[in-house]
């Protein structure tokens, strides 16, 4: 499947591009039904603009930046050397595989493809199967629009992906849950394969009480229920913040709220719904449990034939429930309240290692020592998931969310062997590198290595700081 | 009192428990963080190198009866500038990278900032026990983490050396070492790591085959690694270059580096039928004024490791197909367990000593009509760790580069790359995954945390329910970061 050679022009991603710009022109119609009857989003939702932008966004900037990226990167060499000159050249890895997941099928699927195809791979795709609309549009979309001998789309749920993940990749790039992140890697190591795993977490917004409160609320609530109703891996999943600011807090979370969603969030436009009913039953048993049912101070509601749940806080749940201690991805805000919001470091480095971590404060103070000492993938500060839409950033986990990264160069980079490269010429021979080996030859060719002029002078004349 | 040795000195998962869990009390207290902490580190290895050359070129001439030059060149001169650079550099790579943020997420600023994993894990490897032991360790060290160093038992006077040395002149909470086989490399890899660095040697259990172990058991824990293995090196010889010194660069690489037990010697060439006779001839003489009449003899050649490894050199020499096609050497001496530097010609592609990389010191020449026909030789095995072409033919050069993937290449020499700092050192496909040297190596050992500030001023209501075409239409034209396109929609003319 990999051809050699074919893929290292640019033509590919030009048709990449005009599958976008099509897409995005006379099909985002057929989109937006497709969207809304899968994940129930609104017309006018942020779901649509923001996966197809970002998708088109990359995709021009590959355009843009790809001669350069190709060009092999010169590297400095030294007297050790000399005369050389070195450098690394990007190649591709060969055939790749893509899995994508169900929450962003779109641009889960597609950004990756383009880091893969800007690198000059072959690539197969395996949407996810829990957003079928868009996984059958995915491989109907590349089939017409892209190179079928090097583009591929596989279809399919468990026993497709295993079939799959027994072949012997140059690459695997999955986008999914820890769990399943082992089954890939393990299946990986069979072969030697080098993996990208976009995991997720439990990622941690902690908010400081010298923040202004409106400003903070209304980019909580846009990291967490207008992302998919929390359906995200960067969204905001719990709170930290001190006992005595909690309930200003929630307060001003119940008045966003209610601004932004209508007094009946159930009935909002604006609010997606849970992707399926088994999700709908997991977040529902997190939410029932007999640990925190009691907890909840804002929402609760929820309409199972509908698959909705309101945007639902609660405060204080004992760290050893259920909610506190698995990735939630749904609209259930937990917030655990600590003496001094320093306390909250600590915390959160009890954990595993989230995908982003968020810090709501105008502490310069606590800023260092938030960014100093929390490790996270990502970390924003004073808002929320912005940083996927810088591309000069890499977007990636630790830990147990995730290895590797991608979005803007790291794409091309996660898809691309960095070959290193030195050239010699015949001229230039020293034969101090030659055995028999004497005391004099190793003098020298120490001096040599050590890089100093002087210490090679001293050498030559039979000197040596031996 | 033996008894108290014996349960104390027993590694099991336990034991490789209780020492993780030590380790990563001692990272979270940060002292790791400094670069104070870092660069005296660094220092300290450096004072080692000096004050101990003597005990480490001893050792590996017990180990590998390695030449001194060899021990002083390879190992300790390579570990001494590697940690030079780190120092010298070491205040710039900790310092964050500014990352450019467009009118999308104005205003704000955004860095990526090198943080340490944690607690990591560094398996080395036989034939340079000390600088596959330091050269990790030294990335380690820089980026900030803790680690246990596992040296290889089949280098055991290194192994013992490293581990008297490195408490003495490290700091023991965070640096340890942990000697043993099997079943102690087992118990540690169970335990969860943040990194675990392996380099192997390809062993004859299988090319590749303990790489896969550890990938597996990282898996276990969702641990990222660097697997810097193996594969047989090419080296492609074209006609119209200078024999000689073509030659000497080969027999430098291949036995002038452990007597060809170096994952980047050459492992088999590949000349056109006319070049081949010209060459062995030449192989020969310079062979000859290297190491002299009797080369069983000369105090400049590396024995083999250990009677396995000699047991799987000579089955490699001795199988039907290739016995007949030396062309030079092919004397042995089991009992100082050396084999004389062997040259074949036109052995079969079936043969298993062009089967499996061969890490020692035969040479097989396969030759072909055209010198282009190389490359489909060279793609039909899986993807070397160093690949070498000797020519003046720019053309085929290029052609070489294009479609001959591996780890590293050098054209018109070998081996050389390892020095050069600020190309990335490591394999890809069979031949590893990762890499380090220079900056990659403290890299290696980092995770690059990206973060974006952002002040509470400039909040744009654009992104906030409930949602209008207008705002849509805004969203759609900032997520582009296009000036003229924002623009445009302000004005309400997208």
């Amino acid at each position: 499947m990999y051809l050699d050679g074919k893929k290292r022009s640019s033509t590919s991603v030009i048709t990449t591009d005009e599958i976008f710009a099509c897409v995005y022109g006379t099909k985002s119609f057929i989109l937006y039904h497709l969207f809304s009857n899968h994940l129930c989003i609104a017309y006018l939702s942020p779901q649509r603009v923001i996966q197809i932008a970002m998708v088109k966004s990359s995709c021009e900037e590959a355009l843009k930046e790809l001669k350069q990226w190709m060009k092999p990167e010169k590297a400095k060499t030294s007297m050790a050397t000399y005369p050389s000159s070195a450098e690394i050249v990007s190649e591709p890895l060969g055939a790749v595989l893509v899995i994508s997941t169900w929450n962003y099928p779109f641009s889960l699927s597609v950004k990756p493809v383009i880091g893969a195809i800007t690198a000059g791979n072959a690539v197969a795709l395996k949407p996810s199967e829990i957003a079928p609309a868009t996984s059958s549009l995915l491989s109907k979309l590349f089939e017409e629009y892209l190179d079928r001998s090097a583009v591929r789309v596989v279809e399919g749920g468990v026993l497709e992906t295993t079939a799959l993940l027994e072949q012997k990749w140059d690459k695997i790039f999955y986008t999914g849950s820890p769990r399943v992140g082992r089954i890939v890697m393990t299946a990986a190591a069979k072969h030697l394969t080098p993996v990208v795993l976009e995991l997720g977490g439990k990622c941690p917004a902690v908010i400081d009480s010298d923040v202004d409160l409106q400003v903070t609320v209304r980019r909580i609530i846009a990291g967490k229920w207008q992302l998919n109703n929390g359906q995200a891996c960067i969204s905001v999943d719990y709170i930290i913040t001190t006992k005595e600011f909690a309930p200003k807090l929630i307060d001003a979370l119940r008045k966003g709220i209610e601004e932004f969603f209508g007094t009946d969030p159930m009935e909002s436009k604006d609010i997606s719904r849970i992707v399926s009913s088994n999700h709908f039953s997991r977040l529902e048993s997190l939410m029932d449990n007999y640990k925190v049912f009691n907890k909840i101070v804002v929402g609760g509601q929820r309409n199972q034939k509908k698959l909705k749940i309101a945007p639902t806080i609660f405060l204080d749940v004992p760290g050893d429930s259920q909610l506190m201690q698995e990735e939630i991805f749904g609209p259930l805000l937990p917030i655990i309240t600590v003496e001094n919001v320093e306390d909250s470091i600590d915390l959160i480095n009890s954990k595993p290692k989230p995908l982003t971590a968020y810090l709501f404060t105008n502490n310069e103070k606590l800023k260092n020592n938030f960014v100093q000492s929390v490790s996270s993938g990502g970390m924003v500060i004073n808002d929320t998931v912005l940083h996927v839409t810088v591309s000069s950033l890499p977007f990636g986990g630790v830990g147990e969310s995730g290895m590797g990264s991608y979005h803007g160069k790291f794409s091309f980079d996660a898809f691309s062997h960095k070959k290193a490269v030195l050239y010699r010429s015949f001229s230039g021979d020293a034969s101090v590198r030659y055995p028999p080996y004497t005391p004099e030859k190793q003098k020298l060719i120490r001096a040599v290595m050590n890089g100093g002029i002087f210490d090679i002078i001293l050498a030559l004349m039979g000197w040596s700081r031996d | 009192m033996a008894t108290k040795e014996e349960e104390n000195t027993v590694f099991d998962v336990k034991a490789a428990n209780v020492l993780t869990q030590e380790l990563r009390d001692v990272f979270a207290s940060g002292k790791t963080r400094s670069y104070e902490w870092r660069i005296s580190q660094l220092k300290s290895i450096v004072k080692m190198c000096d004050e101990h050359e003597e005990d480490i070129v001893d050792a590996l001439r017990l180990d590998l009866s390695k030449p001194q030059l060899e021990s002083i060149v390879y190992e300790l001169t390579m570990v001494k500038n590697s940690c030079a650079l780190a120092i010298k550099e070491l205040k710039r790579w900790m310092m964050p990278e500014k990352a450019k943020t467009t009118l999308t997420t104005f205003p704000s600023s955004a860095e990526v900032l090198s943080e340490p994993l944690g607690a990591v894990l560094i398996i080395s490897a036989w034939n340079y026990p000390f600088l596959l032991s330091m050269d990790p360790l030294i990335g380690a060290i820089a980026a900030g983490n803790a680690m246990v160093l596992k040296p290889s038992e089949l280098a055991p006077a290194s192994s013992a050396l490293l581990a008297k040395l490195l408490p003495e002149y490290l700091d023991c909470s965070l640096i340890k070492v942990v000697e043993g086989a099997v079943s102690e490399t087992s118990a540690l890899l169970e335990q969860k790591w943040d990194k675990i660095f392996y380099t192997g040697s390809s062993s004859f259990l299988g090319n590749g085959r303990v790489g896969r172990i550890v990938m597996a058991a990282a898996a276990k824990h969702l641990t990222p690694v660097v697997l810097e293995l193996g594969g047989k090196s090419p080296v492609v010889v074209d006609s119209g270059i200078d024999i000689q010194i073509a030659t000497r660069r080969i027999i430098v690489g291949k036995w002038g580096c452990n007597n060809g037990q170096a994952c980047i010697s050459p492992d088999y060439i590949i000349t056109t039928k006319d070049c081949a006779e010209k060459l062995v001839d030449s192989l020969k003489k310079e062979l000859e004024a290297f190491y002299g009449k009797n080369p069983l003899e000369s105090k400049d050649l590396s024995r083999i490791v250990n009677s396995n490894h000699f047991a799987r050199l000579t089955k490699l020499l001795d199988e039907d197909k290739v016995s007949g096609k030396i062309v030079y050497g092919g004397e042995r001496d089991e009992a100082n367990l050396r084999i004389a530097p062997t040259i074949l010609l036109g052995v079969p592609q079936n043969s298993l000593i062009m089967k499996e990389e061969i890490f020692g010191p035969l040479l097989p020449i396969l030759t072909v009509s055209k010198i282009e026909d190389s490359f489909d030789i060279i793609k039909s095995g899986t993807k070397p760790l160093a690949a070498y072409l000797f020519t003046n033919n720019k053309k085929l050069k290029e052609q070489f580069l294009m479609s001959v993937s591996a780890g590293g290449v050098v054209i018109n020499d070998t081996t050389l790359h390892l020095a050069v700092h600020s190309v990335p050192f490591g394999g890809v496909g069979e031949s590893g995954m990762g890499s380090y040297h220079g900056k990659f190596s403290f890299d290696a050992f980092s995770h690059k945390k990206a973060v974006v500030y952002r002040s509470f001023v400039g909040d744009a209501s654009l992104r906030y329910p409930p949602y209008t075409l207008g705002k849509l239409r805004l969203m759609k034209a900032l997520i582009t970061g296009n000036f003229w396109t924002i623009l445009r929609t302000l004005l309400g003319m997208s």
